[in-house]
């Protein structure tokens, strides 16, 4: 026993000081930073980063082959204190974490009994894996045993749930699962990711431009957790105070509930949501990848500009905005009114996207202030021309410049602008669309006494949204359909006194499958009106063209829009990228927030010098087949939240918002009616 | 010299650490995706191996088995080994940069390495001399090389093949791992 004690003693004395010795005689300098920022990783050696053992990813951090985040189990708070150590900019520290698309529900049952081996594993390699279907989660948990940070627990109907505060994205897991359930995403992966026809996607969520993960945050709104639902729409679209309140959200036209019932109020929860964050009154933390040194010029501040700039700024590149007017809000802020959308709330919403470390120009006009030479020598790699659809289409008739006389974006924008008008007491104005409503909901609150559309077809014809004219309705607007204008008659002073208007009847339908509108001849009527304003469809202005050679390859429709193609919104000229109305032609801001992160897809394949390609087995406009059904068994109708409004006393007097946010008891009403498409496992024979 | 020919095909062939008794399967798992760092790993166990068979012989032969100490070989062993190993990088290091470089993880990984371990304790339990010690620890050192490099080479094959989801990475290679020991069987009797 002494023996030993004795010969072990003697035997570590030896090896220790032979060692001591040896790191006096072979000392070598080394980098003391290497020590310090391994000091700050999690000791795991677990080779996640990809280097052989935490030692090897301090060397690659201090020589700058690694970024400081490179260690995933030690997160972003280590991140930021190598990249104090290292001096150097540690962007934010781009998380990874594992999803589980599945959110459960009800296990559909088997449809045989297994008797093997509990182990996914196993059951995927004897039987394929499908115990109900082809997708669906095996439920033995493989995902469970496999991960070593207890961040994955079966959830109570037997699907894996992850902890994304435990998650630090090692990706066990998804090598674990044998069906792909769990997958491991960084950030600019989820937001680059467009819908694909593999993805398990509900009809709202296929049908929204945005493609906006509507059932995800629905479920969220369910469960109360209001921050959740406002980080998930903001993976889709930043401008989530804005849609809604103005999104037609053609996403409701095809909700599944709305085949038997009423459709689920979506856009109300989104703004239901949108203003819990606005109460608030802060904004929520919004991560953005490590800076790239690239840069990208955005041009035009409207929806699809700041949709755009947003989602490049979030994946580490850095933008700049150019906008011709004095503020950023493009059509949302100069064309939709104050009492749909009021200025100070787009204010703040825009605060949050410029806080990102987004630098905007505003008082900068494309092609008059600056033009492409300078953004070359300024040095931006990529240029995204979003200026929108500004000019209005004229009559074309005589009289039409006439004093009272004024076109519909103009009259939106000036309005807008501050600017003051001297209205009379009659007004007319012409067109059937959402501006067109615009203006005479903005007449009758600037106290125009008799305010008139004129529109050549019918009602059920209205392009405006049927909400929209309902609400004119009620503010006292005028309606005469079936009228053709034929010329504007003016006093001897040159104002507009009268309108002169030709009634027509309906025809056969046209290519728009409307009833073309005939003229009746010999029914010229005078409309008496001091004020008449033209708001028949906008068309964008390709001035800046001229202005430079270097534009001279930039292809143009022949409905004046930029030419590019339509999934990966790139023009004739390689790095310059399009979207929104200067892309399709005026339309939705949905759409044009959607088009922007498309553009931004593009610009961050093309800053990273990857192909610019569009997304493989893309879901481009179309549904997934199958998907659209006839018929849903078992459903209850209730009714659907109504929109709170202010009484049209209050509305037409002032300028405040007219739509008001739903109750949190209607808003959680509201989300319980929401069926959960593609997130429980839904067996349609079954209902 | 003939008995040493025998030796050396023995240790490399027939009982090969790797494939035939087991040994070092951490390794012979964790390093063999890709052939460049089964390369790396081969050499650093050669060059390991042979410094380990040599030491621990030494140690035996004038210290435990002297003062009657053979139950605490393992203990005296693992010191050893460990303290070779932590010295011959640091050695390393200063005086072959390149090699050091060249090794890189591997080395500090041999540390716990059950191979080089086994191959001690098989010329204490043989009764080898010191020649014998240094080149049976040199051939097993060989076969260990061999039999990860070839593997190696299998599972780069592997990673092209189209493998069902439930078997890949580390459940094939196992599978593959057997079949590569069952051919080294057909070397049993050569000798």
């Amino acid at each position: 026993m002494i023996e030993a004690l004795i010969f072990m003693l003697c035997i570590g004395a030896i090896c220790g000081l032979a060692l001591s010795i040896a790191s006096k005689v072979f000392y070598v300098y080394e980098d003391p930073r290497i020590a310090k920022v391994e000091d700050f990783f999690a000791g795991a050696n677990c080779g996640g980063c990809g280097y052989t053992g935490c030692s090897a990813a301090a060397v690659a951090v201090v020589d700058g082959k690694a970024p400081p985040g490179v260690c995933i189990v030690a997160g972003s708070e280590a991140a930021l204190k190598v990249a104090a150590l290292m001096g150097l900019d540690p962007g934010t520290a781009e998380p990874i974490t594992s999803y589980n698309e599945c959110k459960g529900g009800h296990r559909a049952t088997d449809k045989y009994y297994y008797s093997g081996l509990n182990t996914c594993k196993a059951l995927a390699a004897l039987y394929g894996g499908k115990r109900d279907c082809e997708i669906g989660c095996i439920g033995f948990g493989d995902c469970v045993k496999s991960c070593t940070f207890d961040a994955i627990h079966m959830g109570p109907e037997g699907y894996p749930v992850v902890d994304e505060m435990k998650c630090v994205g090692c990706g066990a897991c998804e090598k674990a699962c044998p069906k792909s359930i769990l997958t491991i995403r960084t950030m600019s992966e989820r937001l680059l990711h467009f819908n694909e026809e593999d993805d398990a996607l509900a009809p709202c969520r296929q049908t929204c431009p945005a493609e906006i993960d509507i059932p995800k945050y629905i479920s969220q709104i369910q469960s109360g957790d209001y921050e959740g639902a406002v980080n998930t729409i903001r993976e889709r679209n930043p401008l989530l105070l804005s849609c809604g309140r103005v999104c037609p959200h053609p996403c409701e036209d095809y909700c599944r509930r709305g085949i038997e019932d009423e459709a689920v109020s979506i856009n109300q929860l989104k703004r239901f949501v949108a203003d819990f964050e606005l109460d608030s009154e802060k904004h929520l933390p919004i991560p953005c990848a490590p800076d790239t040194g690239k840069r990208a010029a955005v041009i035009g501040g409207g929806p699809a500009g700041l949709s755009c700039a947003y989602f490049l700024r979030r994946l580490g590149h850095s933008v700049t905005i150019f906008e011709s007017m004095p503020h950023l809000g493009g059509m949302i802020r100069y064309g939709i009114p104050e009492y749909r959308l009021p200025k100070a709330i787009l204010d703040w919403e825009i605060e949050g996207i410029l806080n990102l470390g987004v630098e905007a120009r505003t008082n900068a006009t494309f092609g008059e202030d600056f033009d492409i030479g300078y953004l070359a020598a300024e040095g931006f790699n990529a240029i995204f021309v979003g200026v929108g659809a500004w000019v209005d289409y004229t009559l074309k008739v005589e009289g039409e410049n006439l004093g009272g006389c004024y076109t519909g974006i103009d009259f939106l924008s000036r309005l807008a602008g501050g600017e003051k008008f001297p209205l009379g007491r009659r007004a007319a104005v012409i067109g059937g669309g959402n501006s067109a409503i615009d203006c005479v909901r903005n007449l009758i609150r600037l106290g125009v006494e008799e305010v008139w559309i004129v529109y050549r077809r019918t009602r059920a014809e209205m392009p405006a949204n049927e909400v929209e004219i309902e609400a004119a309705e009620h503010e006292g607007v005028k309606f005469q359909f079936l009228a053709a204008p034929m010329k504007v008659i003016g006093d001897e002073e040159g104002n507009a006194t009268h309108l002169e208007y030709q009634k027509m009847e309906l025809g056969e339908p046209d290519a728009s499958g409307r009833r073309r509108p005939v003229p009746i001849e010999g029914s010229e009527t005078l409309l008496e009106v001091d004020t008449l304003i033209t708001a028949i469809g906008q068309r964008p202005d390709m001035f800046f063209k001229e202005k430079s050679k270097r534009l001279d390859p930039l292809e143009i429709t022949r409905w004046n829009t930029i030419d590019a193609n339509p999934e990966t919104l790139q023009s004739s000229i390689p790095h310059i990228f399009t979207g929104g109305d200067s892309a399709t032609g005026p339309s939705l801001v949905v759409e044009a927030i959607g088009g922007g992160r498309r553009a931004a897809r593009s610009i961050h394949q093309y800053l990273t010098e990857k192909p610019v390609a569009p997304v493989k087995k893309s879901l481009f406009k179309r549904h997934i087949p199958g998907t659209i059904f006839d018929s849903v068994k078992g459903i209850e109708r209730t009714p659907r939240a109504e929109m709170p409004e202010l009484t049209v006393k209050e509305r037409i007097t002032s300028f405040i918002e007219v739509d008001q946010v739903l109750s949190e008891e209607d808003a959680q009403k509201e989300a319980n009616r929401c069926l959960s498409c593609c997130r429980i496992c839904y067996n349609k024979d079954v209902g | 010299m003939g008995d040493y020919i025998v030796l050396i095909i023995s240790c490399i062939f027939i009982n090969n650490i790797l494939l035939a008794q087991y040994l070092g399967n951490c390794p012979f798992l964790g390093t063999s995706k890709k052939m460049e760092t089964a390369v790396g790993m081969a050499f650093a166990v050669v060059f390991v191996l042979v410094m380990a068979g040599v030491i621990t012989w030494v140690v035996n032969q004038y210290v435990l088995t002297r003062f009657g100490l053979e139950y605490l070989r393992t203990i005296a062993f693992i010191l050893v080994i460990a303290s070779l190993v932590q010295f011959v990088e640091m050695f390393l290091k200063k005086s072959i940069p390149a090699l050091y470089a060249g090794l890189g993880i591997f080395l500090p990984l041999i540390t716990t390495n059950c191979a080089v371990m086994g191959v001690c304790l098989i010329n204490v339990n043989e009764e080898y001399t010191f020649v014998q010690a240094i080149v049976s620890s040199f051939a097993y050192a060989i076969g260990f090389g061999l039999a990860l490099i070839l593997f190696a080479g299998v599972r780069e094959r592997i990673m092209l093949a189209r493998v069902p989801k439930p078997l890949e990475d580390t459940s094939i290679g196992l599978v593959t791992a057997g079949i590569l020991s069952l051919t080294f069987f057909a070397f049993k009797g050569m000798v």
